[in-house]
């Protein structure tokens, strides 16, 4: 009964973010066609290209068309699960995202999953001892995580672990060119080395992976770290911790199951919408480590004036911050036994 | 309490205890010297008004103050085991399997996303190691042994599904099952509904007998204590100023600090001039009723009439289920009922700040129920409906200080524009109400409850409404601010011929301020009457067991 509510509040979240999805597509497509910038000039032969070439161009990209009836037809393509032809790549947007969005989010998730298991327990020790010297460490170090930019801390990793210390590869993608790919199942290298037992591709594959997802990770530890810190001390000062403190619970039990289990409902809300932004804003992170990524696609294509690409990586975005949110509110759902009462 | 030849050590002795808070203002002395014992089997009523130490004492005692507090003085002894300094190990051995605590509150002191048997099950397994299966066992008969209905459902229920009643058993539960000898109980029924508190209470009871405990059974309600402890203590300011067995303490009170308690308690006889004597506002403030010069001539339209009132919300619930009464111009009803009855509900349909589903709301014989509750502000009769709210605080806008308080209706409402005239105003409002002029400058936060109360009433009259709703005025005030305040509140009535809604849960309060009572139950009127005919000789069986849930002091007072 429990997980059945749960089930149609999802739905019932699902229906109601649709027409903000529909917005998104109908906002970009007319933001792109703002923007200064012809693609038709963009990708004519040469400078030298004459006003006839430039207007046949334009004519079979269907840029002389009214642009009412450009996004009808964008939108019919669309129903259709087509997202357009990059001109840059000449593939179908859909086969370019699908080629590199494993990569993004192999990068995105490890990061979060070192910010989480660095941010929460500093955020517990800060909140245990208020204001003590870990209080002040952990608050310095996510003053730092957040006033330095990604390219600066991730040049920086770069110099001192591979230029200086030699312990990192060469930041050069996903993995090393000479090395052979894993046969392609789900696009996460980690999981297809591992599916396929080659072991050294996957340390490979991981040792390449560890300094950009630092990178990452270093610029959001400070928002989850600041939050578990201010929910726990909040969940720590709350009438039930000190029930439980007067009938005499080990500390552990108290930190840990009452304490922590009540405290971390507002970091999964923040880890979630972390988690979209990383995706969507690591674009410099990718950028530094040559990472094949889908915001660097996205940013490529815009520097080109190639419509779909960045049409279709809004759209994804879009679509993966509609869907975390579903996940965050069906884990609140099950975390929290009062959320499906409303 | 022992006969033997060498008398054992008191099972709890407090010696001269001092307790510091360091706050952002300095050092505050909360406890100053407090020393009390505690024999085995006794039950100790710990009584005094907000800020006395009472609280402090009873969690320095069990050593749970919070960071800020600090023990500075005096020793604490458990069965002649000196606990003043003890670690934190020691404390866990001791939490729980020889002293434990039930809170005000209960819903909060519990962790709301574990079940009620899992709660149990870590309460057992504080103590001794029980597997998972023999902990959902224990829970279970722990929840048997506290009367909860439907136990084995309750087991993997979650506070928030539980009444306040249920999830103050669930505590009771929890904290006898270390076996304790010595249950703390701070402020165990204070929220909860009287036949609830009254039931609560006769278990708690009951337990620590059958169980051998002692209790320290701390309160701010003197009919509590003395219905249910054999010694009392009473506390101001940090220090114990008188203790004595109920029965001489509230026949025979010393110090005068105990005299003015014992008489602002309202009982089931005091009138609201007994309350505060020489503080009355208005001698001629006697029982109400008794006057002649309040009471409705005959023929005259009632100021309010409600007719078939229905309030429903989404899901079937229906809060207000066709009640009709009527109010003459002065008169005061009193509105009764535990919570769920649909009291706060009415007066909030009466004021117009929320809609009635049916129903006709007739003010001065002239409908006011059309106009939606959301442009009500507009309609003219605004200014001559004005209610009191239950919390003193959050009904205050923090931002504004006293003054602006109660010139925002002016403003609002008469367009009165700054100047001599609404300061005037305001100061004449203030001044009505007791409240020093020196204090209109202060903002809500800086300012008592008391005074805080004042403010609210201030803001309410000052538009000189026709009728006033008091939704809980006292509700959440000390018993001696209660006292002034109602004073107050009866003698603005007298002057202005106000008619009042009183909604209360407290039924001594109603009976002195109010000449005609409604009982309400879950949304339906179960009887109306005037308030002779209620408490001398209610028909209805359930206003019957609301009267006698009401817990006296007067049998003492009397000797």
């Amino acid at each position: 009964m429990k997980l059945g509510a749960t089930a149609t509040r999802a739905g019932r979240r699902f229906i109601s973010s649709l027409p903000a999805l529909f917005g998104v597509v109908v906002f970009t497509f007319l933001l792109m066609r703002v923007l200064p910038g012809d693609p038709a000039v963009f990708f004519a032969s040469g400078p030298q290209a004459g006003p006839e070439e430039i207007a046949m161009i334009r004519k079979q990209m269907g840029l002389d068309k009214p642009v009412p009836q450009q996004l009808l037809l964008y939108l019919g393509d669309l129903s259709q699960g087509n997202l357009g032809r990059s001109l840059t790549t000449g593939q179908p947007v859909l086969a370019d995202l699908r080629n590199r969005l494993p990569a993004s989010l192999e990068l995105t998730l490890t990061a979060l999953l070192i910010a989480l298991l660095t941010a929460v327990p500093l955020g517990i020790a800060a909140a245990l001892r208020p204001g003590s010297a870990v209080d002040h460490l952990v608050r310095f170090i996510c003053a730092l995580g957040v006033c330095v930019p990604t390219f600066v801390s991730g040049l920086l990793l770069i110099y001192v672990f591979y230029y200086l210390l030699g312990l990192a590869p060469d930041p050069t993608g996903r993995i090393d060119i000479f090395l052979s790919q894993p046969p392609r199942i789900t696009g996460f290298l980690l999981i297809d080395f591992a599916l396929a037992g080659d072991w050294e591709g996957w340390s490979a594959a991981a040792r390449q992976l560890v300094l950009p997802a630092l990178t990452m990770a270093l610029f959001v530890v400070a928002p989850l770290a600041r939050m578990t810190r201010a929910s726990m001390l909040a969940s720590l000062g709350s009438d039930f911790i000190r029930t439980a403190k007067s009938l005499g619970l080990s500390s552990r039990k108290i930190i840990v199951t009452y304490a922590l289990r009540n405290a971390i409902l507002p970091v999964l809300t923040i880890a979630g919408i972390v988690f979209s932004t990383m995706l969507g804003a690591n674009v410099l992170v990718e950028k530094v480590f040559s990472w094949p990524g889908v915001a660097s696609y996205a940013l490529d294509a815009l520097l080109s004036s190639d419509y779909a690409p960045v049409q279709g990586f809004v759209l994804l975005m879009a679509a993966i911050f509609v869907f975390v949110n579903l996940t965050v509110d069906v884990l609140y759902g099950i975390a929290d036994p009062r959320v499906s009462v409303e | 309490m022992t006969a033997g030849l060498m008398p054992a050590p008191p099972l709890l002795a407090v010696d001269d205890l001092h307790v510091d808070f360091s706050t952002r203002n300095g050092i505050v002395k909360a406890v100053r010297g407090v020393s009390l014992n505690v024999a085995e089997g006794e039950t100790l009523g710990v009584v005094g008004e907000s800020g006395s130490g009472k609280s402090v004492t009873a969690f320095a005692v069990t050593r749970l103050l919070e960071a800020s507090g600090r023990i500075t003085g005096g020793h604490i002894r458990f069965r002649g085991q000196d606990i003043t300094r003890a670690s934190s190990s020691q404390l866990r051995s001791l939490h729980g399997a020889a002293v434990s605590m039930i809170f005000q509150n209960p819903r909060a002191a519990l962790n709301p996303i574990r079940t009620v048997g899992l709660q149990l099950a870590d309460a057992i397994n504080a103590h001794e190691q029980v597997s998972a299966g023999e902990g959902r066992r224990r829970a279970l008969e722990l929840l048997k042994s506290v009367l909860i209905r439907d136990p084995e459902q309750r087991l993997d229920a979650y506070p928030h599904e539980l009444s306040g009643g249920m999830c103050q058993r669930v505590m009771i539960a929890m904290a006898i099952a270390g076996k304790p000898s010595l249950l703390i109980a701070d402020e165990p029924t204070t929220g909860l509904d009287v036949t609830t508190q009254k039931t609560v209470m006769d278990l708690v009871a009951r337990i620590i007998t059958e169980r051998g405990m002692s209790m320290i059974l701390i309160t701010h309600d003197l009919g509590l204590a003395a219905r249910y402890c054999q010694r009392v203590m009473v506390m101001e300011q940090g220090k114990v100023v008188e203790e004595a067995t109920p029965r001489t303490l509230f026949s025979q009170p010393a110090h005068p600090y105990t005299k003015r308690l014992v008489a602002a308690s309202p009982t089931a006889t005091s009138t609201i001039a007994d309350l505060a004597p020489g503080e009355g506002v208005n001698p001629r403030a006697t029982r109400a009723g008794d006057d002649t010069d309040s009471k409705p001539t005959p023929g005259t339209p009632p100021l309010l009439e409600v007719q078939n009132l229905v309030k429903r919300y989404d899901r079937g619930v229906v809060a207000v289920d066709d009640v009709s009464f009527q109010i003459a111009a002065g008169e005061s009803l009193g509105l009764v009922g535990e919570s769920g009855s649909g009291k706060s509900t009415i007066s909030r349909l009466v004021c117009r700040l929320i809609d009635a589903s049916e129903g006709q709301i007739l003010f001065d014989g002239q409908s006011i129920g059309g106009q939606p509750a959301r442009s009500f502000h507009a309609s003219p009769v605004r200014k001559d409906i004005q209610i009191v709210f239950q919390d003193p605080t959050e009904s205050l806008n923090p931002r504004y200080n006293a003054f602006e308080c109660i010139a925002h209706p002016l403003r609002r409402l008469l367009a009165m524009k700054d100047g001599a005239a609404l300061t005037a105003r305001v100061r004449e409002c203030a001044t009505r109400t007791g409240l020093p002029l020196d204090l209109l400058e202060r903002f809500p936060h800086q300012l008592s409850g008391g005074q805080k109360a004042r403010v609210g009433i201030a803001r309410a009259i000052a538009c000189r409404p026709r009728l006033l709703i008091l939704d809980e005025p006292t509700a959440a005030l000390d018993v001696s601010v209660q006292a002034i305040i109602l004073q107050l509140l009866d003698s603005l009535r007298r002057q202005d011929g106000l008619s009042l809604l009183f909604v209360s849960h407290d039924l001594n309060v109603v009976r002195m301020m109010c000449e005609r009572i409604v009982v309400l139950r879950l949304g339906k009127i179960v009887e109306i009457g005037s308030n002779e005919t209620i408490f001398r000789d209610a028909s209805n069986p359930y206003t019957r067991e609301l009267i006698d849930a009401v817990l006296n002091i007067s049998d003492h007072r009397q000797g």
